[in-house]
């Protein structure tokens, strides 16, 4: 009786002094966790914090080394719209939105049909135009920049809307096609199939079943292909003129008063305006955002 | 590669289909194939359209530009002389370094000219391929494996990734100009005085820094995606089969990642020996940052002809990294996008 009393207590000892190690070494797994996450967060949000307070910071204390926000003002961002230095800020972010906004409109009218083929159709030299497809966004963009600053010298497009948009649509369309295909190989295509049980043609049950269904891979496509349009930087850099040239390339040239002085902080402005509402729909949109992005990849 | 597309009936059954001798089939599967084919060649006719114009057609004037002679004047004779053929001229002119002498014929590029600078700026291009994608990858592993732990706040830490890869590279170099201004926090922050984009070593380190921050974001969520395929039971059985976590990260995360992580890798391999922005921007590709594609923007205004045969140069570059990837390393993309339809089911 008192022996197995003894025994009982000594195992639940010793069960409680194995809990307790495994708790403690739980902890100290959670605790290196939390600080590698740490870290993690401080990688990536450190510099752009940076230029988030820089812009707000008055020209005079462009070097404060302050973490937190230090004579705080607007006048950035009213520099950065300020035309007399010869930025066209202003002008850029509207060009950005109208090239961005047509790339990704004409990528996905005649992307979706591919991606539907690519995804649902059996049929001969499928694998030959994925790999063209996919090789066509692996693409260098100076492959192609020689021909066309040639090219559109000659037909005088130069510096025009078009000759930014075209190149743009080179590697946004195979971008496109690629996501979209990944995205319509995930759907529930049964219910096409039904459709079509009930009398309607393949067209009608993709217009009238499928593409309801397919709005928010389309609509995440559309992100990705505008922030990738947005970015874009090299054949901006060569084909643009002042009139029609994206935020890019206006933040890479952008000059100060005296042409020794680098205007940091009215950059920083200019940088922390073309990227907010990336962030923000980036964020908003995170998790379908992240599937697109490595649609494909892992499937 | 239209034309193959185009509504030809369909011989053979594709591949994942049950081969045409096996088994009775009806006429109407034939049909069904062959309207499907017609149907994709219909749907996929403006992709292949559009990819001909904006990239088949500029690659094929490029050949055909680089083997012709730049106009220009003599510097010799200081008269206009027309192009013309020029064979191989361009591109032996890049590879050997030589540029045109004046008396005729050519001479070794005397330094600081564009034509001398070929291997150097392959280089820099390798270089920064290499080191940026090593570091990428290393760190973006470290960062995937956070990531797919269980704690409080993980959704924050996915999101914070997404604040690097959203920036536009453009607004990237201008920032980490700003941070590695001699006046800037980066010197501050490490109480040196480094001018970071005035000599080689510094100027190139700038650049892959700047870089592996822009991009370690998209390798991480790369990853991340191949890490969350692996089933939870697999390191649980391996767990009661009292194994390390080191014999758990190399015997079951390493292989089972590989697939995603090898695309990963060709992917910004790839993307790392076309960069431009960055070096162009941050250090204006002084210093030996220049890479190939900074060199080919450098010669268009000197001549397009020369500037072709150097962007085919680099083209096929590219080209064999991306065969030697899927050859040799076995980074199967078109499969490993699940290309075979059926697969899925």
């Amino acid at each position: 009786m008192t022996t197995a009393t003894a025994d009982a207590s000594a195992l639940r000892a010793r069960q409680d002094r194995g809990r307790r190690a495994a708790q403690n070494r739980e902890k100290w797994a959670q605790g290196r966790t939390y600080l590698s996450a740490a870290i993690v967060l401080l990688w990536c949000l450190a510099p752009a914090y940076w230029m988030v307070v820089t812009a707000f910071r008055e020209v005079g204390f462009t070097y404060d080394t302050s973490i937190l926000p230090t004579h705080v003002t607007l006048d950035n961002f009213r520099t950065a719209f300020d035309t007399s230095f010869g930025n066209r800020f202003g002008q850029a972010l509207l060009n950005s939105v109208f090239i961005g906004g047509v790339v990704t409109v004409v990528s996905l009218l005649i992307g979706v049909f591919a991606a539907y083929a690519l995804a649902r159709l059996n049929f001969k030299g499928k694998f030959l135009v994925l790999g063209f497809i996919l090789g066509a966004s692996m693409f260098p963009g100076v492959a192609l920049i020689t021909p066309l600053f040639q090219l559109f010298t000659n037909i005088g497009w130069m510096g025009t809307y078009q000759a930014l948009i075209i190149p743009n649509i080179s590697f946004v369309l195979p971008l496109t096609v690629y996501t979209m295909t990944s995205f319509f190989r995930e759907m529930p295509w049964e219910l096409e199939e039904s459709a079509r049980v009930d009398g309607c043609t393949q067209g009608q049950a993709f217009r009238k079943v499928i593409m309801p269904l397919a709005a928010p891979a389309i609509f995440t496509t559309a992100i990705l292909a505008f922030i990738s349009s947005w970015n874009e930087f090299l054949i901006a850099s060569q084909l643009s003129s002042d009139a029609t040239q994206p935020v890019t390339v206006a933040i890479a040239n952008f000059a100060g008063a005296q042409p020794n002085q680098i205007p940091y902080t009215a950059i920083m402005a200019a940088g922390t305006i073309v990227t907010i509402p990336l962030v923000i729909l980036v964020l908003v949109f995170q998790r379908k955002i992240v599937a697109g992005l490595t649609a494909g990849a892992v499937k | 590669m239209a034309t193959e597309l185009g509504p030809t009936p369909v011989k053979a059954p594709a591949s994942g289909g049950a081969p045409a001798h096996h088994a009775p089939k009806g006429v109407g599967e034939d049909n069904r194939i062959a309207s499907q084919g017609r149907w994709a060649s219909w749907l996929l006719a403006p992709t292949i359209i559009a990819l001909a114009v904006v990239i088949v057609y500029p690659i094929v004037s490029a050949i055909v530009m680089s083997f012709q002679k730049d106009a220009g004047l003599d510097p010799a004779t200081g008269l206009f002389t027309a192009g013309g053929p020029a064979g191989i001229q361009n591109y032996v002119n890049w590879l050997a370094q030589q540029c045109s002498a004046p008396a005729g014929g050519t001479v070794a590029c005397p330094p600081g000219t564009l034509g001398g600078q070929f291997w150097s700026a392959t280089a820099t291009t390798f270089f920064f391929t290499v080191v940026t994608v090593a570091l990428e990858t290393v760190l973006g592993f470290w960062m995937a494996m956070i990531m797919a732990r269980e704690f409080r706040g993980r959704s924050l830490v996915r999101a914070a990734v997404l604040v690097p890869w959203a920036i536009p590279t453009a607004v990237t170099a201008k920032l980490w100009f700003f941070i590695f201004a001699f006046e800037g926090i980066a010197n501050k922050l490490f109480n040196v005085s480094i001018l970071w984009t005035g000599s080689e070593w510094p100027a190139k380190w700038a650049v892959v820094i700047a870089d592996v921050w822009k991009t370690t974001p998209f390798m991480a969520l790369l990853i991340l995606a191949g890490l969350q395929m692996i089933p939870a039971e697999v390191y649980e059985a391996a767990k009661v089969d009292g194994t390390s976590a080191w014999q758990r990260f190399r015997l079951i995360t390493l292989p089972l990642v590989k697939p995603a992580l090898m695309v990963a890798i060709l992917f910004r391999t790839l993307d790392a020996l076309r960069m431009f922005d960055l070096p162009y921007i941050l250090t204006g590709g002084a210093n030996n940052t220049t890479t190939l594609s900074i060199l080919v923007i450098s010669q268009i205004r000197q001549g397009f002809n020369a500037a072709a045969a150097l962007s085919t140069i680099t083209f096929i570059i590219i080209f064999l990294v991306a065969f030697i990837f899927v050859r040799f390393l076995g980074a199967n993309v078109v499969e490993q996008s699940g290309a075979t339809g059926k697969g899925k089911k």
